[in-house]
């Protein structure tokens, strides 16, 4: 098991009266996929987003190589290498696929007042983002206004921002909703060769994909972790069964 | 970056070419008027760079191009001209360093908040010039004797002189008009389209939003303030109405003539703005009900503003006509 990159700590989020997150720990660490199983409600999402620093947690810790980020905007948690995607589709609609992705690698070059060079001159972004469109699966559509994208593609450029920011931690939201079933196992390829070298947290609702690449899963239920643990563990647990899996079919939204 | 916007090389170097020989031909009042019309072009153009580019509504505009303005009385000595070299620069700083300090401010908000604030900057700096002594109050000021460009003891430039106004206006005109080309296609000025798009994701993507947002916002400042700068120049005379609300509503109206986020329609809507303006007040008194006709109809008919209606026309002419 690789070094523990990302930590989070007794979190907690309330919304008025309600307890999105409660108590929340779970550990990621390099070279494995952790996924994050759970109904609708489960807090998977507020998760996320307490990760990500979209939300401030109400309560507990979030360590990112034994540093406490907790009270960190989005902006400086992704700088330092933490990316997420979004469960809802989350771009730059006028601007092309490239643009998108040329955009997201830009935000890791302290280049913000070069202001008299082309943005479009630098080699070094301009590979980031083909890279990253190459390995969603987007090259082919490069060229592309995004907006006009098909649903299941803006999924695939949603996940190619994410990577043309060289993150070594993954926060992804729901990458397979929304996508073909080829596409859905091109991805699902591409995040176990990505699961080698970062850090991966996956909420997805896809019981097959999930107990395909997870290295461990948690399983939430009402903003609390009801368990946690390898595939198989969680796959012959009664308290996951009672609570989800055998609880009639799992909400799918 | 959509590239639904392309303005032919030869329409702008059609316009520049007009505009160099213009006073040559033209008469003093046209040329002066012109001069008026440059002005605001540079005005309007830095308020695009927020408006259109960056997606930041100001409603406080004037204020930057008033305080350089000011800047120019305070900085002239009484009973000489001042020079160049120095009023400029401290024209500009003075609109950038204000520009800056209420950015810190008013960048905190968004929407409808945002309108309101720097309104109230805006006002609040009326306000100071209105009620103190600072320069002439409410009266406002004479500049007794307009900057001139001197190396040694040979002078280069009149401002005083209306031919060298003139073409000190289209040269920062151009200046301005290159400057913002470039800008916009720097990384800058594309973090700045992906703020206006959408700003959440550019925070989630690591980007320092706000510190880019203040860039700009300094940037439009200090342009702002090379307009102020000219118009105290050319008329050599300062009163708190070129920062009121009027003034920034005024500028404000010229983009959205124009047609926003193209840059050509800031200059095209503040030539429109200044020539109805003439119109209009020649015919009646109440010309600003016929001026409230015109935006009405423009916003309701040419969405895109007049910019676009040059390419409405040049699609019909070249037959295109099926994109539409």
């Amino acid at each position: 098991m690789g070094e523990l990159v990302l930590a989070a700590r007794g979190l907690s989020r309330q919304f008025g009266g309600l307890a999105a997150n409660k108590d929340v720990s779970l550990d990621m660490h390099r070279g494995e996929l952790h996924a994050v199983l759970g109904p609708n409600g489960a807090g998977k999402s507020t998760l996320i987003n307490l990760l990500s620093g979209d939300l401030p947690p109400s309560g507990g810790q979030i360590l990112y190589r034994g540093q406490d980020i907790s009270g960190w905007s989005p902006d400086r948690r992704s700088r330092a290498g933490i990316g997420r995607s979004y469960q809802r589709t989350n771009i730059f609609p006028a601007f092309t696929a490239f643009e998108n992705c040329r955009l997201a690698a830009q935000s890791r070059a302290p280049r913000a007042l070069h202001v008299f060079s082309r943005a479009q001159n630098y080699d070094d972004l301009r590979s980031a983002a083909d890279r990253a469109l190459e390995q969603a699966g987007l090259a082919a559509r490069r060229d592309v206004v995004a907006a006009t994208l098909s649903h299941g593609e803006q999924r695939q450029l949603e996940i190619a921002m994410v990577l043309a920011t060289a993150p070594s931690v993954l926060l992804l939201d729901e990458p397979l909703a929304g996508m073909g079933s080829e596409e859905s196992q091109l991805m699902v390829s591409l995040l176990q060769k990505l699961s080698a070298d970062h850090a991966i947290l996956l909420v997805e609702h896809d019981m097959d994909a999930v107990f395909a690449v997870a290295d461990v899963i948690t399983v939430m239920v009402t903003g609390q972790v009801l368990e946690s643990g390898p595939p198989d563990q969680i796959r012959s647990s009664l308290a996951v069964q009672e609570a989800y899996l055998g609880g009639g079919e799992p909400d799918d939204e | 970056m959509s590239a639904a916007i392309k303005t032919p090389r030869g329409a702008l170097l059609a316009t520049l070419l007009v505009l160099s020989i213009f006073p040559l031909f033209g008469s003093d009042y046209y040329s002066e008027l012109l001069t008026k019309i440059m002005i605001m072009a540079i005005f309007a153009m830095s308020l695009d760079l927020l408006v259109g580019f960056t997606g930041l509504v100001s409603f406080g505009h004037a204020a930057f191009f008033g305080i350089a303005a000011y800047a120019v009385v305070l900085v002239s000595p009484q009973y000489d001209p001042s020079s160049l070299w120095l009023v400029l620069p401290a024209a500009v700083l003075a609109a950038a360093v204000a520009a800056f300090v209420i950015g810190l401010f008013v960048l905190r908000t968004k929407g409808i908040y945002f309108i309101m604030v720097t309104l109230a900057f805006a006002q609040m700096i009326y306000f100071v010039f209105h009620d103190s002594p600072l320069g002439g109050g409410s009266d406002g000021v004479f500049i007794n004797f307009k900057p001139e460009l001197r190396i040694g003891e040979t002078q280069l430039l009149d401002l005083g002189n209306a031919a060298h106004f003139y073409y000190v206006v289209l040269l920062l005109l151009v200046a301005t008009y290159v400057f913002l080309r470039i800008l916009l296609r720097s990384p800058l000025g594309h973090a700045l389209a992906g703020i206006k798009s959408n700003e959440h994701r550019m925070l989630s993507l690591g980007f320092p939003v706000f510190l880019y947002k203040l860039a700009g916002f300094v940037i439009a400042g200090a342009l702002a303030g090379v307009a102020g700068f000219l118009s105290a120049c050319q008329f050599g005379f300062v009163t708190p109405e070129i920062l009121s609300w009027h003034q920034s509503g005024n500028v404000l109206l010229m983009v959205i003539l124009g047609g926003m986020g193209t840059l050509n329609g800031a200059a095209i809507g503040a030539f429109a703005f200044v020539v109805l303006q003439e119109v209009f007040s020649a015919l009646t008194k109440h010309w600003q009900f016929l001026m409230g006709t015109v935006i009405v109809l423009v916003v309701m008919l040419l969405p895109g503003g007049l910019s676009s209606l040059t390419q409405r026309v040049r699609r019909l002419l070249v037959g295109g006509g099926s994109n539409g």
